[in-house]
This record gives C-alpha cells, structure tokens and sequence, in this order.
C-alpha cells in the first residue's frame, strides 16, 4: 500500500473513531431535549407535584439539588483546598503524606452507592442526623473531596516555585506567599476542580438515596435536618417506581438536570480558558 | 585605592546537601559600597554561595552550614537570628527576570506590604522612589496600574531590582541578573549598579567574564577544590589585578578563556 494511502485511511479511521465519541453524547443530549423540551413550562419548573407525581412540577426537587450542592460546597470547599494547599505547600514527602495521597487516588474509585452507604453508617445513624441534608451534603462532600483535592493540588504545583521563593527573598513568610502570589495564580484552576466536584455530586442518585433524598415530599425543606426531593433520585423514582408515568414528565426531569449540570460544565470551561489565555510564564 | 569598610566577613565557610559538601572553606570580606563579583565555571557553588548570604538555603531539606558569615559583624548563623530580618536587609535579584503576575504598582509593593513596612501615604513614595533607583520611573510611572508581564525582559529585571529596592535593604545579591538580557539591556543594568553601589553593597554571580571586568571592583574566582566536587574560593582580591595579573594558573586559564 502507497505511503499516502495509508496515511488517508489512517487517518479517516482515527477520525472516526473521534466521532464514535461525540456521536452518543450528541444523541443522548438530541433524544431528550426533544422528547422533554415539551414538559418546560413555568408550572413544570416552579409547582410542586400533583397526582402521584403525574401531573404538577418538580420545583421542590430543583431546590433540593441546588440546596445539597450548597451544603456539598460548604463542607468539601475549605476540607478540600485547604487540603490542598496543605499537600502542595507545606506536606513533606513522608510516608504519611504518602499514605494520604493513595487515600485521595483510592477514595476517587470508590463506588458512589458505597459512599451512600458509608454516610447511613456515620451521619444519619452513628451521628444521629437523621435522613437530612446534613447528612446528604457530608456525605456528597466525602465523595466529592478526592476530585476537589487533587485538580486544586495540581493548579498549586503549576505556579512555579521561583515566585515561592522570591516571596521568601523579599521577607515574605511562606504564608503570606501563598496567600498573596500562589493562591491567586491557582484560583481559576481551584475554582474548575471544585465546580466539577460539585457537578459529578449534583448528578449522583446513590449517595443521596439512604442519606437524604425523599420518595415524595410536595413542599420545600424547613431545615438543614429536613429531608429533600432531589433531581436525581426524583428521575429514578418517576422511572422505574410509578406506572403510568408520562414520559414527557420523565424526560423533561431529565433535560432540567442535564442543563443545571451542563451549565456549571460551561462555567468550569470558561473559567478554564480564560485562565490560559491569562498565563504567560 | 584604600582599603573600604567590610560590609560582610565569611569566615570558612562549609555547605553540605546531605553527605556532599557543596562549599569548602569560602573565607572572603565583602566591602561596603563595592560591587563584588563571583566567577568560575558551571557547578562550582557559586550560586549555592551567594545563597548562603541571605540564607535563602534554609528552606533546602538536609542542608547544613558550617562557619560564620558577619553581617556588620553580627553573624547570620547564630541562633536566634531573624531570617526575615535578614532578608530585608540582604535582597536578591534571580537569574530570570521573575515579576509576580500583577500590577508594576503591586509588584514593588510586595516588600513593603508583606513586611507591614509601609502604610498608604509612604507606600507610593517608596515604589516611586524605588524605581526612581532602578532606573524605571520614567518608562513606567504612566503605567503603574499595567500588568508587568506586559513589560520587555530589561525593563522586568529592573522591576525585580526595584521590587528588591523596596524594602530598603543595605545588600543586593545578584544571581546571573543579565544571562536572559540582550546586549544593550545587560548594559543598562551594568550601568545601573554603578548608580546603586553609591548606596548598597552588590555582591553578582555571572558568567560573563567582560561583565565582571568592566562592572565589579572586587572578583572572586571559584572552582571546585583539586580532587572534590566540592567549590572553593581560590582567588579573591581588585578585579583590576585579578584580570591583569591572576596569581593563580586556573584563574588566568579560567578568564583568558583556555578553562578546561
């Protein structure tokens, strides 16, 4: 076979190949956006259900999802760049740290339904907290720490260490070159890793299923210890726990969560890129 | 030319990484109001050496000094001695102009702001002042607020300058400050020490043999010490006659460019 043939159909299967990758999400995105799209309206996205779940809107499930990402972020954000900053900055190379780092990567491959389960034990039983967003949020927050620890180690090691260092050359102390010179350089790469943290934590159904989330609850929660509808377990249930569901209903959950998660996707790109445009070392 | 008051006095000075002695037995006195330059090639603890002037070594796992360095008689090494302190009185220029990515303002700034030097009124005075020093005001005074990364290579390095100048120290160790300069850029910073020695004390690593014998008034040949990887000072004294008349065979291979 010629060279350049060979070069042509290489390069066509590696093409391919590219779109075998674009072509489902696509499609996916494509299926129900046009089988949802039907179900928004202002009733779908701000009333509660009605009829077992069959008629009215999903509000008290949005607010829900918005309120565990809030708690997820106020227990994982300071744990987890603090963290961070710890491991980057000030950790030495031991075997404990060692042993923290191989912590973080084996947490990331933990089953989800596992972490549901881990926060049943501790937070709703053990510490008594009950079936409740405190508890959905800590144990969200376990799950989500591994993705928030390491993208923030990793924005913090890519300052380079010579500003560290002239910070300590003008009588700076170590924290106050951190605060001043290497926080602000790693804050957009810090601010994308705790976005997709929270984003894999707004889709999960598993760790909120023992922890948290409510079957059906027609209002919005009254405290940090009321349970909560969330979007993600509410999709479950409408699925596969009621017969008769409309499948417009189902699909227009669906396209609700997609979008919340696809929004903050958009965010943690945008963020992203400017950040690479700013760099210029 | 008579003999200028000692500004620093190393007395046999060691440095060892772990097991490896990086310095053996440096024992020089830096004048006051002089510049003095260190030469040698590649990896004969020059830089370790300058490091050691402001103890910029301390944060270097497994690092160990042996010896006294006397700054104004007070040596740096003894316990209790403020390292912070220290280094605001002895600043540091590196070799690759290295400007924090923020304002020209806040890049001067640091110094004062980080030591709680300077409050609002005299902050201005002292950036202003402190590149008036390094020979930047007029080229930046329009443009405090503009990011320094914006700025050419000669103009950052003198930015760093001024950054150091800033917290009005009496020392500046200079690392190689022109080896990532062109020519006329270098020049101008060569010119600029001599503004500064008038005030401060310049100690300049650099590999440029014509730069330490156009700018330095003092030379200090190093070269690691015969049969060890360990660098040494085997030549100290008036650039004018280390360069005319070196007492030493290395030296004199070493500047006329015959080195290894």
């Amino acid at each position: 076979m010629n060279r350049f043939l060979e070069q042509r159909v290489g390069f066509a299967m590696l093409s391919l190949a590219a779109l075998a990758v674009v072509a489902p999400i696509l499609l996916v995105i494509g299926a129900i956006v046009v089988r949802g799209i039907g179900a928004i309206n202002w009733e779908f996205l701000t009333a509660v259900p009605r009829s077992g779940m069959k008629a009215g809107g999903i509000f008290p499930a949005i607010v829900g999802t918005l309120v565990l990402i809030l708690g997820t972020s106020l227990a994982a954000i300071p744990i987890g760049v603090g963290g961070a900053i710890y491991l980057s900055e000030y950790a030495r190379d031991t075997w404990l740290t060692r042993a923290i780092r191989l912590a973080i990567v084996n947490l990331a491959g933990i089953p989800s339904v596992v972490y549901g389960l881990f926060g049943l034990g501790l937070f709703v039983l053990f510490l008594q907290f009950g079936t409740s967003i405190v508890a959905g949020s800590l144990t969200l927050a376990i799950m989500t720490l591994p993705v928030i620890i390491s993208t923030a180690e990793e924005a913090l090691r890519a300052v380079p260490t010579e500003f560290r260092t002239v910070s300590a050359s003008l009588g700076g102390t170590r924290w106050q070159g951190i605060r001043r010179v290497v926080l602000p350089q790693a804050l957009p790469g810090i601010i994308t890793g705790v976005i997709l943290g929270l984003l894999r934590a707004a889709g999960e159904t598993a760790p909120i299923l023992f922890t948290v989330a409510a079957f059906f609850l027609p209002r919005l929660p009254q405290s940090a210890f009321d349970q909560t509808m969330a979007l993600p377990y509410h999709l479950y249930v409408i699925s596969t726990q009621v017969p008769g569901m409309p499948p417009q209903i189902q699909y227009g959950t669906a396209l609700v969560l997609l979008a919340l998660v696809l929004s903050l996707n958009v965010i943690a790109t945008m963020i992203r890129s400017s950040f690479r445009r700013r760099r210029q070392w | 030319m008579a003999q200028p008051p000692t500004k620093i006095q190393v007395e046999h000075l060691y440095f060892d990484y772990g097991s490896k002695t990086a310095l053996t037995d440096v024992s020089i006195d830096i004048a006051r109001q002089r510049i003095t330059a260190l030469i040698g090639p590649s990896g004969c603890g020059k830089s370790t050496f300058l490091r050691c002037l402001n103890r910029m070594n301390d944060t270097i796992p497994n690092t160990h000094v042996r010896g006294k360095v006397l700054l104004d008689e007070q040596n740096i090494y003894a316990p209790g001695t403020n390292v912070v302190e220290l280094r605001r009185r002895v600043a540091m220029v590196f070799q690759r102009p290295n400007p924090f990515p923020q304002s020209i303002f806040d890049n001067v700034a640091f110094g004062p702001r980080v030591l709680g030097l300077a409050k609002n009124a005299n902050l201005f005075q002292t950036i202003e002042e402190s590149l008036h020093s390094a020979d930047l005001w007029g080229e930046v005074k329009d443009n405090l607020k503009q990011d320094a990364l914006t700025l050419s290579l000669g103009q950052q390095q003198r930015l760093c300058i001024a950054r150091a100048l800033a917290i009005r120290p009496a020392v500046i160790l200079m690392d190689e400050p022109c080896s990532a300069l062109d020519p006329i850029a270098t020049l101008k910073i060569e010119e600029l020490m001599q503004e500064l020695k008038q005030e401060y004390t310049i100690v300049i690593v650099t590999h440029n043999m014509q730069q330490a014998a156009r700018a330095s008034d003092y030379t200090a040949m190093m070269m690691l010490a015969a049969g060890t990887r360990s660098g040494t000072v085997i030549e100290f004294g008036e650039t004018k006659k280390i360069f005319t008349n070196p007492r030493d065979k290395r030296t004199e291979d070493y500047i006329t460019g015959r080195y290894g």
